[in-house]
């Protein structure tokens, strides 16, 4: 059965890759400015350094929308599928071989609107996948209906009295389904993106990694705040494993828990840095991630990016291969005429 | 009482031979009556009668005791010649409660024979089941010859030294009442004796419990003055070869197993659990050792998502579903469609539209399966036509999605499914291999240049060098890149098209039985075999000409169909729909077909079918 199932192929790189490698022959099609650009530019730049495999062991997968164009820009193995199904694909190329590194680009309508379902399922059963969720709080290819992470009261063209629905937080929906690798970015941060980028790439299980990404055509300057180099120190909490949760400018608030309850203090007026949170992002548990999870949702609160969780647990691939090879090891390899001839069987002569 | 003189008195009984026997166990949903018949028909296999089976359950697992709706049956037909189908009628009826007389008592022949579980016709049960006598007793089954036997006390009576609680014990009666029918008919009991061992040996109180039961049923059939006379039935002639019993869906699941290790490409199903289909999903799990991957997916999308997706990786891709299941699953199919991968899609058909009749059988997603897609959107579809068939089936499903690169859709339905019937097995060695051929030169490579059928490479990611991308938007011919262009989106549907078409020259001719050309042509597909060639062998048998053909392959037929359909003045088209390969013959031959449709959940009765040929041929005179 062996002999057609890729296993003989060679894992480790053996020449240099450069960005130039990773990118086609197509014309990239987004709008001048749309922030899928730089995530593309992200990727191409960090792959040569992060995947330890060859290029033909890579497959993008995307669902439909704007950014499930990604893997026709990606000179690896790509499939654009449908809508919302990017995550049940992927599974069956990751399970077909496991070998394969196995990306998936997808949006916030892709992935939490239409896709929902493959989306929690794949975080449950911590398939080796990497999503990057391209979040731009808008529908863009159809042009311009609210999505699952556009906020309440949003004006759109099905909304044109504001949306009345509240939205997902995607961070917090992927702690619940149980995801071991959950991290946030933001497109015009490109330095930080290609960071987590890598992270996502090193770690063996589900990865989703929620990418701020502006749409400049529907939802133009939706994350300026998170960007904009005058407000972006106030609004933006940057997460390092270890280091106690300071922001602002003058790097002078800090978070710190009141209970269970985040506030945020001045440490310039009777607060040390002693008192603030410090971010553990292997922490077991899930109430300091939910915590930072909903940190976004709060107007008085910075937003944080990085890595939220990050938990080692066997991935759902890796269990179907070892009961393979254990059931192997007890029953030895299967014999059809054994099994075709099994049961209660009788000879006519 | 020894055995020897047991024996003995079996003597002094009369022994009858028939040439044939229906039988239906009706009872409770919890009264194992699936298991009884299953027993009876592995045990009637052994004894080398031919038969066929037919399960008929409700979809309530447990619905409520005594209820009509609740009563669960098994039917078997069993003969010394060859058996097409479970038979129409029953001979006799097993019937553990009043609910299974009420029940099934429309069905039975005139004559024909019931042995009654009394002991469950208390008034309870009278008036569950909706009597306001006792049946047995008011004279309204005059007509039938009635056993009364107390079943659920013999039983009890025979476990009165077990330690089982009196629950417990009670549910042995099955087995009681399979040990009186195994005296009745003349079967060994160890086949059961050996099966309960297996199943129960790790609790010898339940495994000496039911086999006491089992015991004390044949010999109180030996021993009362009851019954007067056994019968015998022949072995059936068939021929000679190592022989098992196999359902529709361990059939399937054992083809697609042949299909890994004949193209020697790993196994893998997504699947999403549906009746009548989760068995093939079940057999198939248990697979291991062949690396076979079984997917138990979060809904059908997945399901056959996950495959297309281990398509690509270079996988047998299979899915498995039922009618609704295939609805949910059409979208992707169209991507396989577009992208041209190799997949498998399983359709155990069941009684629809919505929820419909899950546990019972129907012919109703024909139409569906070869025109139910957004866009054109041709795949091939085959139909299985027998239980065992669907090994078969599922086979050359396989070698003409990896042959073609494209989706085949398998239909099958819940009788073949469900029903069973002895197959002669197959060595391993004798099964042709598949050929595959994985697309690696670098040199001259396109994603969209085809090979002679129009097939294209089979590309699977991780084939170095041959980085490509595939998706649903429409690709340009030759090199695989997105376009847009009108007329290449024209050439495009033509391709996929033709590819199709030229499956036709992969397939058999069909095959005509009778005379070549004549007055009338029977013509069916899929799981009404049986009953369409009982009918047309009875109706021959009365003088009447008439030929049968069976379509195995519905997309595309096979390449003789309209030369064999112009031989003959009329065409009988029996479908269990209302009339779906009837519109497609009408459609793509222009030629007139009579129809006959039956949707009732259950396979076609024989006698409906030959007194619509009589009603056709208008008496002998037409059709000698």
């Amino acid at each position: 059965m062996a002999d057609n199932s890729g296993k003989e192929q060679v894992q480790v790189q053996d020449k240099k890759y450069t960005a130039k490698d990773f990118s086609t022959s197509q014309d990239v099609r987004w709008c001048p400015g749309c922030g899928d650009y730089s995530i593309l530019a992200q990727v191409q730049r960090t792959f040569p350094e992060i995947i330890g495999i060859k290029k033909e062991n890579i497959v993008w997968i995307s669902g439909i929308g704007c950014s499930s164009r990604f893997p026709y820009y990606m000179e690896t193995y790509g499939f654009h599928t449908i809508h919302g199904r990017a995550p049940a694909i992927a599974t069956g190329v990751k399970i077909g071989n496991p070998d394969l590194s196995v990306w998936i680009a997808t949006g916030d309508g892709d992935l939490l609107s239409i896709g929902g379902n493959h989306f929690i399922h794949a975080c449950r059963k911590n398939i080796d996948l990497k999503i990057l969720l391209f979040n731009n709080r808008i529908y863009g290819l159809t042009k311009g209906q609210y999505s699952p992470t556009s906020e309440k009261g949003k004006i759109t063209k099905t909304t044109p009295y504001g949306s009345v629905d509240y939205p997902f937080n995607p961070i917090s929906l992927a702690i619940g389904s149980e995801a071991t690798f959950i991290a946030r970015a933001i497109d015009r941060d490109p330095k930080h993106l290609q960071l987590m980028i890598k992270r996502g790439a090193d770690h063996k299980g589900l990865v989703f990694l929620e990418i701020f990404q502006n749409c400049v055509i529907f939802n133009d300057g939706a994350f300026d705040a998170l960007s904009d180099k005058n407000t972006k120190d106030d609004h933006v909490l940057v997460l390092e494993h270890g280091k106690p949760m300071i922001f602002g400018k003058n790097k002078d608030k800090g978070i710190k828990l009141d209970g269970l309850k985040p506030v945020v203090v001045d440490l310039n007026n009777g607060h040390s840095v002693n008192d603030l949170l410090v971010h553990d992002e292997s922490d077991p548990g899930y109430i300091r991630s939910t915590i930072l999870a909903h940190l976004t949702d709060d107007p008085s609160m910075p937003t944080p990016v990085g890595v939220f969780r990050q938990i080692s647990k066997p991935t759902y691939d890796e269990g179907i291969e070892n009961q393979i090879t254990e059931v192997k090891k007890k029953k030895g390899e299967g014999d059809l005429e054994k099994v075709l001839f099994s049961g209660n069987t009788w000879e006519v002569s | 009482m020894s055995n020897k003189n047991l024996s003995k008195m079996a003597k002094e009984k009369e022994v009858r031979n028939l040439s044939e026997v229906t039988v239906r166990f009706a009872g409770d949903s919890g009264d194992g009556m699936q298991l009884t018949g299953s027993q009876f028909s592995d045990t009637t296999a052994l004894v080398g009668n031919d038969l066929s089976t037919l399960p008929d359950y409700p979809a309530e697992i447990r619905a409520p005791s005594g209820t009509v709706y609740g009563v669960s049956g098994f039917q078997l037909h069993f003969a010394s010649t060859e058996v097409y189908t479970p038979g129409d009628r029953p001979d006799v009826l097993i019937a553990m409660n009043p609910a299974a007389i009420k029940k099934n008592i429309a069905e039975l022949k005139p004559g024909g024979t019931i042995i009654a579980n009394t002991d469950a016709f208390d008034s309870k049960n009278l008036k569950l089941a909706g009597y306001e006598a006792s049946p047995l007793e008011d004279n309204s089954l005059e007509g039938f010859e009635v056993f009364s036997v107390p079943i659920s006390s013999l039983t009890n009576k025979a476990l009165e030294e077990s330690s089982l609680g009196q629950k417990e014990k009670s549910r042995c009666k099955n087995f009681f009442a399979l040990g009186l029918m195994y005296w009745l008919y003349n079967r060994p009991l160890e086949p059961t004796l050996n099966w309960i061992q297996k199943k129960f040996g790790k609790k010898p109180e339940y495994a000496d419990a039911n086999e006491k039961a089992l015991s004390a049923g044949y010999n109180f059939g030996d021993i009362t003055e009851v019954f007067s006379t056994r019968f015998h039935v022949e072995p059936a002639k068939l021929p000679s070869g190592v022989y098992r019993s196999i359902s529709g869906n361990e059939a399937t699941a054992l083809g697609f197993l042949a299909a890994s290790i004949k193209s020697k490409l790993p196994l893998f199903l997504g699947s999403y659990p549906i009746t009548p289909a989760s068995e093939i999903l079940q057999y198939l799990s248990n697979y291991k050792e062949f690396g076979v991957k079984t997917f138990q997916a979060e809904d059908e999308i997945a399901g056959v998502s996950s495959a297309i997706g281990a398509a690509f990786a270079g996988n047998l891709a299979i899915t498995t579903t039922s009618g609704p299941g295939l609805a949910l699953k059409t979208e992707a199919i169209g991507l396989a469609v577009m992208t041209e991968l190799p997949l498998v899609i399983v359709n155990v058909q069941r009684g629809g539209p919505s929820t419909g009749l899950p546990t019972k059988t129907e012919q109703a997603d024909l139409l569906q399966s070869i025109y139910g897609r957004h866009g054109e959107s041709p795949v091939a579809v085959l139909a299985a036509s027998t239980p065992s068939d669907c090994f078969d089936m599922a086979l050359e499903a396989s070698r003409l999605a990896l042959k073609f690169m494209t989706p085949v859709i398998l239909l099958t339905d819940g009788y073949l499914a469900n029903g069973s019937e002895p197959w002669k097995i197959p060595h391993a060695k004798d099964l042709k291999d598949i050929t595959v051929k994985f697309r690696t030169e670098k040199e001259g490579f396109a994603p969209y240049f085809r090979d002679n059928n129009l097939s294209l490479p089979w590309t699977k990611s991780g084939t170095p060098g041959l980085e490509h991308r595939i998706g649903g938007l429409e690709k340009a011919n030759i090199t695989g890149n997105v376009s847009y262009d009108p007329d290449n989106h024209d050439l495009m549907i033509r391709i996929r098209e033709q590819k199709i078409k030229n499956i036709v020259n992969e397939i058999p001719d069909l095959k005509v039985d009778g005379e070549n050309e004549g007055e009338l042509l029977v013509a069916g597909w899929g799981g009404t075999y049986g009953a369409i060639t009982e009918s047309v062998r009875n109706i021959r048998q009365q003088g009447y000409k008439v030929s049968q053909t069976h379509f195995k392959y519905l997309n595309p037929f096979p390449g003789n169909t309209a030369d064999i359909l112009k031989r003959f003045k009329k065409i009988l088209v029996p479908e269990i729909n209302r009339g779906q390969l009837a519109k497609i013959l009408r459609s793509e031959f222009l030629i007139h077909v009579i129809q006959f449709n039956v949707v009732r959940g259950l396979p076609l009765r024989t006698s409906d079918i030959e007194e619509k040929i009589k009603e056709i041929l208008g008496g002998l005179d037409n059709g000698r």
